[in-house]
């Protein structure tokens, strides 16, 4: 990594930071769980390095830090977005609860 | 340039986190901007798998690494996340957060060890190489302590190590000894081995004396870790993919975690160090004055119900561990079916995890337009007939309001307010902060004392008597 390369970085870094607290203060309470579900998913992104480091090991010791790194991110990251789907789904706006959903909420 | 094009769809997925994250701002496009997140990070992914292909430097075993873990892990969190149930989600994105922080620590430990060149590893890389093993390590630790916690596996009570109060000073010390040691001599192997354990061992002591109570303020907190972790990760690897992502989750885990230590009133630092989150193993002076609580049966709690005109639910932590949510949904459908205007009042830390009880209220189909925050709905408890707690303690304690005790200044629901309030309870036992909640025995209460689950199903059984 050149010098600039460094400055970029940390420029990604400040800016990521400031993008992430203006996007995040507008989202409401009841949301919270999700968001932070959500987020959690975002940074499974960590797959695409466990990925990089997997094709990079040549020695046995670092292919199995590479398969336990693949295995964590990738339930992280499959995971995290699978549940923060099944939450939200249930946010859904439903037509105006009938007898039907209190027949259902009632089981 | 195949590397060139990968970085540019890293970057459109970039954009997608920021814009998935930014639709989450409203229940009603919130999944679609998880979807589109999604959407991205399948993308990223495939495209990292072209950039792996193309620089041919991959081994057939590495392949296979890469293929095997994927699936395996695909295949856990998938099955995880479709087997869960709703009231034990806390737990599963505690765990979410172990792995996540812990795949950022092993990309650090990977990259130092494979340091073919020592002397070439400079300062850009072993500083957040060092910072990612120390964040990601406490993070998978801590995030481990705290979903067991709340799975029941490890004590919910406030665990004080022996010698804590010197290993907490001593522990970070080691970090700064063995952060400075590994930037100094990136290919020494006990400086590597020791920041990774002794990064462990603090998330342990970090988590382990933080009572029940505090875990959505930790659980939040740990996710802001996580995302710092892979941060890290991004710049030991350069990829501005991973610094962005990472980035975006820090913040959020951050102003989450802030907006939850505010709405128990109480700072972060108090509460890592371990605050009034202590009190739920030492019951406060007992007595209370018994003669003074009003106990009601679920035909007098059917009846005030039957005739309201406006009914406020207050559900609290209660509900959430006798998964009674169903049951309150169901109650609530009857009394709206017969007039009644029933709205639901959820402060910000019921639940397990900031915003868990609407989680829960919306698997029991509670329309999100009837669920109301503490600063909306608090002015309408004067015109509310009755308001119904179920398993809230704390966050009704009108003595909140007084200086001098543990919950001064925390923000609460003005139940009192109502003409009436009804609370479901097992007992007179304290909450959290272990204080007498004043509420019980104001003359306008009545205590229903039962589980909360048997208590609603009795309720909605003795209602349609009257509303039948």
């Amino acid at each position: 990594m050149n010098d600039l390369d460094l400055l970029t970085a940390i420029t990604v870094f400040v800016l990521s930071v400031l993008v992430g607290v203006e996007v995040i203060s507008k989202v409401p309470a009841t949301l919270h769980t999700p968001l932070m579900s959500g987020s959690n998913a975002v940074h499974g992104i960590v797959v695409i390095g466990a990925m990089l480091i997997a094709a990079e090991s040549h020695t046995w010791p670092g292919h199995v830090l590479a398969f336990v790194a693949m295995v964590f991110g990738a339930m992280n990251v499959v995971g995290g977005y699978v549940v923060t789907d099944r939450m939200l789904e249930m946010f859904r706006a439903r037509p105006q609860a009938g007898t039907k959903a209190g027949t259902k909420a009632g089981e | 340039m195949v590397s060139d094009a990968v970085h540019y769809v890293f970057l459109a997925a970039a954009a997608c986190f920021v814009l998935g994250l930014h639709l989450m701002n409203h229940p009603r496009t919130a999944r679609r901007g998880n979807a589109l997140s999604a959407a991205a990070m399948s993308l990223a992914v495939a495209a990292a798998v072209w950039l792996v292909a193309d620089e041919g430097a991959i081994t057939r075993t590495g392949w296979l690494v890469l293929a095997s873990g994927g699936l395996l892990g695909a295949a856990l969190g998938l099955w995880a996340a479709r087997e869960i149930r709703m009231t034990a989600m806390p737990q599963l994105v505690s765990v979410f957060n172990a792995v996540g922080g812990g795949a950022a620590a092993l990309i650090a430990v990977n990259d130092l060890l494979q340091a073919r060149d020592p002397a070439g590893t400079g300062v850009r890389v072993s500083l957040p190489g060092a910072l990612d093993i120390v964040i990601g390590a406490v993070t998978f630790s801590g995030s481990l302590i705290a979903a067991g916690k709340l799975q029941g596996v490890v004590s919910g009570a406030p665990v004080v190590l022996p010698g804590a109060r010197l290993l907490n000073l001593l522990l970070p010390a080691s970090f700064v000894a063995g952060t400075v040691w590994l930037v100094l001599a990136p290919d020494s192997r006990p400086a590597l081995y020791g920041l990774v354990a002794v990064a462990l061992l603090f998330g342990v002591s970090m988590v382990l004396p933080i009572g029940g109570a505090d875990m959505p303020v930790v659980i939040a907190l740990l996710n802001a870790f996580t995302g710092s972790a892979v941060a890290m990760a991004g710049f030991v690897l350069n990829e501005t993919a991973l610094i962005v992502a990472g980035m975006l989750v820090s913040a959020s885990g951050g102003i989450l975690t802030k907006l939850m230590a505010d709405a128990m009133n109480r700072s972060v630092a108090n509460i890592v160090v371990g605050g009034f989150g202590t009190g739920d193993s030492s019951p406060a002076a007992a007595g209370g004055a018994p003669a003074q609580v009003r106990s009601l049966s679920a035909d007098d709690v059917a009846i005030q119900l039957a005739y309201a005109r406006k009914v406020i639910l207050v559900p609290g932590y209660g509900l959430a561990a006798a998964q009674a949510q169903h049951e309150l949904g169901a109650l609530a459908q009857l009394l709206t079916d017969h007039g009644v205007d029933v709205g639901y009042a959820v402060h910000p830390v019921a639940g397990r995890m900031p915003g868990h009880m609407n989680v829960l209220l919306a698997e029991a189909n509670v329309p999100y337009t009837r669920l109301k925050e503490m600063d909306d709905v608090n002015p309408e408890f004067p015109q509310a007939d009755v308001a119904l707690v179920i398993g809230a303690n704390d966050v009704t304690n009108p003595a909140a309001r007084r200086p001098g005790n543990a919950i001064s200044g925390m923000p609460i629901l003005d139940v009192d307010k109502a003409r009436s309030v009804v609370v479901i309870k097992r007992s007179m036992g304290h909450g959290y902060a272990g204080l007498d909640n004043e509420l019980y025995t104001d003359p306008r209460t009545g205590m229903f004392f039962t589980d909360a689950k048997k208590g609603l199903t009795e309720l909605k059984t003795a209602l349609g008597e009257y509303v039948g």
